[in-house]
């Protein structure tokens, strides 16, 4: 029977009639059943693809920044140069001209460079953070003074690039960044055995710079540190009290009804305007101090309660009122309840909403624009009181920036922020591992 | 008075003995009359209740109701569901506080003393009048701290070895010591559910209260649970004022010495339970005890 709507054959039961129709309806059923699926299929499909699409993206454009091309130089450390009157003292030796000896060399090295713009070309294929180097060397062993140190410093990022290959060496030279005459240095120095790619230990233990062969991540990875130590330090307890109170004791009137409705609203304020208010209330009014990890923690702290509060207020509703009821029939005060019985169960749910706000946080670059967490700040920052930057921002700033070499620092920096994230989100896990409790 | 009424273990066994095939009726009052019949006060009563009123919001769920729990007794409250015969247990230990839209009015007497009260702490009361629910509700811990929580919070022990003798003493008045006693710090939520029920009534007891509230606690158990769970409550009777409220009425003749029968808020008949169940003087209690409706 094809048509399930045609009258019973003559002969056929009820029965045998619904049975035919259920039969003629089957394979649209299943056809049904199958599109769904499929959709669903593509959905997920789709996510992974361009998760992995952005994780490729961002690995193959950042991984080399994890390596950075150095140069060995041998520099004579001439006494008349670093210390003439030969006192030791650590004040001459700090702020002796150890650049000099760097370039003193490299003419060495080249001495048939004589023009004044060649002189220059020469020497700016050498970082400037080179005598700086030599500078610790020597301040770490004022003995070598007087012997020829043999020591890799940081490339130029010019040439760090152009070995790396994202510098053309053909084209007309005016478009070059490295011109004719360096690129034969270069190649002379790599004949050499001078230049190396060697583990870019700089790019984790410096602030940012503006030579990108000298800046690092460390500055902004403090700054977010500190940033988020402070968010949570008062969100959680803060979120977790309003939750509890609010769920457990407020009475339900009109007032909790609007203080509700108000901290839902406020998970949807944009973050900007968090930054705003920082700026206006914790900046201008009570005068903390500018670009400081307090007040971005401050202002990540208004933006984070509500989602823990959310959260919290979930995870409490939750717990099976049945608990409750068991302290209460027994005698204890509703907080001795509440603190015995139903937070422990309820803080599963609780940590959930705090990683997931901690992560928003972590992310946030909006809000600290507006607090000045922006600035371009080369020091690591050692409280939070000093002026610093956040990963996000760090990201924001140097994507921002000209210089080639930037890039795969931009995509490393990505990878630090989300390497922090998973960090992050593997503790939240095994903390709430930790406190699940069934019921 | 039979009040040394034998226990009926099994619970198949007895159905003709509460649901007597009756030639005639006995009842004398008509269904539409809402006054209590019986007699509500008893001699030395360990809570009195007068003129007892439930409001949620605008609906009235308890009507002017007046009863006497005695000392040493357990006092079975059946009827119908939403009858409520829950909502005035509730009431008794003022568990009805938690509920916002609930509102009491009348007087309840705990040893003479009015609960609602201006000057009566809930918490204490509690601690007189504890309660076990219908559905097994250990806290998520292990079957000693369960026990120990309420002596805990109330402060009834100075050492830990006063706190381990009130913990087995509980237990074994709820008849659990032996079931549990090599697995006190397992968790508490791994024992079946009669287990389970008993060790909410070693709760409950472990802070020697003067009243016990039952809200139906064999509903959830299997027969042979409920068993043990019955006999348990006719031993504790020795030493506490039970209220329980049950929706079998095999369990109130089973159990109890006197048993209240609840009717859409009022209270209908109350009276000895061998009384009540052979000869109900209301109509609606006879409709419901031989099963023509509820």
């Amino acid at each position: 029977m094809t048509n399930p709507t045609s009258p019973a054959a003559p002969g056929q039961s009820r029965g045998e009639r619904n049975f035919a129709r259920v039969q003629a309806g089957m394979k649209k059923r299943r056809a049904a059943e199958t599109r769904f699926r499929l959709y669903g299929m593509i959905a997920v499909g789709l996510g992974l693809s361009f998760l992995l699409v952005l994780m490729f993206s961002i690995v193959s454009k950042g991984y080399s920044a994890f390596l950075q091309t150095y140069v060995r130089l041998d520099v004579p450390l001439l006494e008349e140069v670093i210390d003439p009157e030969q006192t030791r003292q650590l004040d001459t030796l700090r702020s002796a001209d150890y650049g000099a000896l760097v370039k003193q060399n490299l003419r060495d090295m080249f001495p048939e460079v004589t023009g004044r713009r060649d002189k220059f070309a020469l020497y700016n294929l050498v970082s400037n953070g080179a005598g700086f180097d030599i500078r610790d060397r020597v301040l770490a062993n004022p003995d070598l003074i007087g012997t020829t140190l043999s020591i890799w410093v940081a490339a130029d990022d010019d040439v760090d690039m152009l070995l790396k290959g994202h510098i053309e060496r053909t084209g007309p030279e005016a478009d070059r960044r490295i011109k004719d005459n360096q690129l034969a240095w270069i190649d002379k120095l790599n004949a050499e055995g001078r230049l190396e790619k060697r583990f870019n230990v700089a790019f984790f233990s410096n602030g940012d710079s503006r030579d990108p062969e000298l800046s690092g991540i460390r500055g902004a990875l403090m700054g977010t540190i500190f940033t988020l130590i402070v968010t949570l330090s008062l969100s959680f307890p803060l979120g977790v009290a309003a939750a509890v109170y609010l769920e457990e004791f407020a009475p339900k009137n009109r007032w909790t009804d609007l203080i509700e409705v108000n901290i839902n609203n406020l998970a949807a304020v944009p973050s900007i305007v968090f930054g705003l208010l920082g700026l206006a209330v914790f900046i201008n009014f009570f005068e903390l101090p500018r670009s400081a990890p307090l007040v971005g923690g401050l202002v990540l702290t208004l933006m984070t309660l509500p989602t823990i509060i959310i959260a919290g207020r979930a995870a409490l509703k939750s717990v099976p009122p049945s608990i409750r009821e068991a302290a209460l029939g027994i005698g204890a005060s509703p907080m001795q309840a509440m603190l015995y019985h139903v937070l422990p169960l309820a803080l599963p749910g609780m940590l959930t909403g705090t990683i997931i706000g901690m992560a928003q946080a972590l992310g946030e670059t909006a809000p600290l624009l507006m607090i000045g967490m922006v600035a371009f700040i080369a020091d690591v920052p050692q409280g939070i009181f000093d002026p610093s930057t956040a990963l996000p921002v760090q990201i924001y700033l140097w994507a921002d920036s000209p210089e080639r070499a930037y890039v795969e620092r931009t995509s490393a920096a990505i990878m630090i922020l989300l390497a922090f994230l998973a960090l992050m989100n593997t503790v939240a896990v095994l903390l709430r591992k930790r406190f699940e409790q069934r019921w | 008075m039979t009040q040394g009424k034998s226990m009926t273990v099994n619970a198949f066994e007895d159905t003709h003995e509460t649901k007597p095939v009756k030639p005639q009726s006995t009842a004398t009052v008509h269904r539409d009359v809402r006054e209590t019949v019986g007699e509500v006060r008893v001699e030395d009563p360990r809570i009195r209740c007068t003129d007892v009123n439930v409001y949620y919001g605008e609906k009235h769920a308890i009507k002017n109701i007046s009863l006497d729990v005695g000392k040493g007794e357990v006092l079975a409250m059946i009827g119908p569901s939403g009858c409520g015969k829950s909502t005035f247990l509730r009431c008794i230990n003022r568990m009805n506080d938690t509920v916002s839209s609930c509102r009491v009015t009348g007087e309840i007497l705990l040893d003479g003393e009015d609960i609602n009260g201006r000057h009566i702490d809930v918490v204490p009361l509690r601690a007189r009048v504890s309660m076990v629910f219908q559905k097994p509700n250990p806290f998520p811990k292990s079957i000693y701290e369960n026990v120990a929580f309420g002596p805990k919070i109330h402060g009834l022990v100075q050492s830990k070895a006063e706190l381990d003798e009130i913990v087995e003493a509980s237990l074994r008045k709820a008849n659990l010591w032996d079931e549990v006693k090599d697995r006190l710090d397992d968790p508490g939520l791994g024992l079946s559910g009669g287990q389970q029920q008993r060790l909410c009534i070693a709760r409950s007891i472990a802070i020697e209260p003067e009243v016990i509230l039952m809200d139906e606690p064999c509903s959830a158990l299997d027969p042979i649970s409920t068993a043990k769970v019955e006999q348990l409550i006719d031993e504790l009777r020795q030493n506490y004022s039970i209220c329980i409220v049950t929706h079998s009425m095999q369990q109130a003749a089973r159990v109890s010495q006197r048993t209240a029968y609840f009717h859409l808020g009022d209270l209908i008949e109350i009276g000895k339970t061998d009384d009540l169940f052979i000869k109900p003087r209301h109509q609606l209690t006879e409709d419901y005890i031989t099963g023509r409706f509820g």
